[in-house]
């Protein structure tokens, strides 16, 4: 969505998002903002994100209020001083800043469980005409109180607005249902191919042991980021697996952008993107993957994290499985993951040894590209896990 | 309750905020006990190092493992990290 239009709008945080809540704004009418800037936090079925905005300007009106849900592309905010027209926003009836009603949220009446007897009754006819009409009968309120549904409550109840989300959900709830619906698109529309490949790491390891040895610990760095870098360099040589499908075609990333799945502590996920992961120092990587995996668990993440993501890795390894299939996030065509490492019999110049070893896989999109990419892309992995002075 | 104890406890909070840790089995894995990833417990052990200012060495991991080895561990270098 182009946001030069001087109007800044509920931005999309991700593929499944639809609606968004403004949870605080953190900017006021007459501040200047410049692109890249936070001005707002907003909540959505996954997390609280701060939202970024995309162009210069000067705050003139914020159109939604705190604790209104709206939907993906809604005003919230007009800017001045740009040489953005007034369009649409000014379009729309003049409206006091704020304090006015914002857009309701779309919601039908609902019988209330409290006051409403434990079902009305329903006439016949009312009922024949709820079947042609489609209406559900449980959400027909009786025009009189205390009479049966007649014919004309369900006519009345057929054009009225659905009920939107008729009960709160809280946020588990919220998040099971977005990942849900997410995770059921990719299997729906990716034809996904996997493989696997497993690699040794007797001297990656030991490369990073003698990294870390004596260092303070917040210096150290986790084979989580070796991980992480060795996809993101194989992503920027390969960059067929490295952006998005999108309206029949493959759109390459511009750069890489290394979304990491992180589970959050007591259930669900989110993928937020290390930007330009390919050209991070491995410290530097490694930092950032702490920054993120931290203010996923217990703080807030930015709006261009939740969007990003050109490529995503999962490591699962922690959890002590050998290995991971993973689904794609769409629109994007690849998922890279990584197993325990594990000590194994390992065969290599005529002998056998035994080696530290991690199952790389490979979960892909068959419309993108073909095994043979992808069996290029793993092997590609292990060149650059084997030489960790380069990472 | 001795001082280490107290900031191994605060430590593990900061990680495991929702963890009840009067719960927690002192002989336990702490990793497996609280579900711990692996840069939840090198939060843990940045969070400890920062409260007591231990720096617990990567090939020393193995002597942090349970709450009751944690605190033995701490103890022991508290005093002379601090002097």
């Amino acid at each position: 969505m182009p946001e030069t239009d001087g109007v800044f709008r509920m931005p999309s945080l991700g593929a499944d998002m639809d609606r968004g809540t403004v949870l605080e704004w953190l900017v006021k009418p007459g501040d200047t903002v410049h692109r890249g800037d936070l001005v707002a936090v907003v909540k959505t079925d996954k997390a609280d994100i701060e939202v970024e905005i995309f162009q210069d300007g000067v705050i003139d009106e914020l159109l939604v209020p705190v604790g209104d849900e709206v939907e993906v592309g809604t005003p919230l905010a007009r800017l001045a001083g740009s040489a953005a027209p007034r369009v649409e926003v000014a379009a729309e009836p003049a409206r006091a800043p704020v304090q006015a009603p914002a857009p309701a949220p779309v919601r039908a009446p609902v019988p209330s469980s409290e006051s409403a007897p434990a079902r009305a009754a329903v006439s016949p006819y009312a009922r024949r005409r709820a079947a042609e009409l489609g209406v559900d009968l449980a959400f027909v309120i009786p025009a009189q109180p205390g009479h049966p549904i007649s014919a004309a409550d369900v006519e009345r109840a057929a054009v009225a607005p659905a009920p939107a989300r008729a009960e709160p959900v809280d946020q588990a709830t919220a998040m099971r249902r977005s990942i849900a619906k997410l995770m059921a698109r990719s299997k729906r529309e990716i034809p996904h191919y996997y493989l696997e490949h497993d690699i040794a790491l007797s001297h990656t390891l030991a490369w990073l042991a003698a990294r870390n040895e004596d260092t303070t610990v917040e210096a150290r760095v986790l084979p989580a980021a070796l991980f992480a870098k060795a996809v993101a360099l194989a992503a920027r040589d390969m960059p067929v697996l490295n952006g998005f499908w999108q309206d029949g075609g493959f759109v390459p990333g511009g750069g890489v952008h290394l979304g990491v799945a992180i589970a959050l502590r007591g259930g669900g996920l989110v993928a937020p993107a290390i930007r330009d992961a390919d050209q991070l120092p491995l410290d530097e990587l490694m930092g950032r993957l702490r920054d993120l995996t931290t203010r996923a668990r217990s703080g807030r993440l930015r709006g261009s994290e939740m969007t990003d993501a050109t490529i995503t890795v999962t490591n699962l390894g922690d959890q002590g499985v050998d290995r991971v299939f993973g689904v794609i996030y769409p629109p994007q065509v690849a998922l890279v993951g990584f197993g325990k490492v594990v000590e194994r019999v390992w065969a290599e110049n005529d002998a056998f040894g035994v080696r530290p070893v991690v199952a790389a896989t490979l979960a892909a999109d068959h419309r993108a590209t073909d095994g043979h990419i992808g069996a290029r892309f793993l092997a590609l992995v292990e060149r650059c896990l084997h030489s960790p002075e380069e990472l | 309750m001795n001082d280490a104890e107290a900031e191994v406890r605060k430590a593990l909070s900061s990680v495991a905020p929702e963890a009840d840790l009067d719960a927690l089995p002192r002989d336990a894995d702490l990793q497996e006990e609280l579900d711990l990833d692996s840069m939840d417990f090198l939060n843990f052990l940045i969070a400890l190092a920062e409260l007591t200012g231990v720096h617990v060495p990567e090939s020393e991991y193995a002597q942090v493992r349970t709450l009751d080895a944690c605190v033995a561990y701490i103890a022991a270098r508290m005093g002379a990290a601090t002097e």
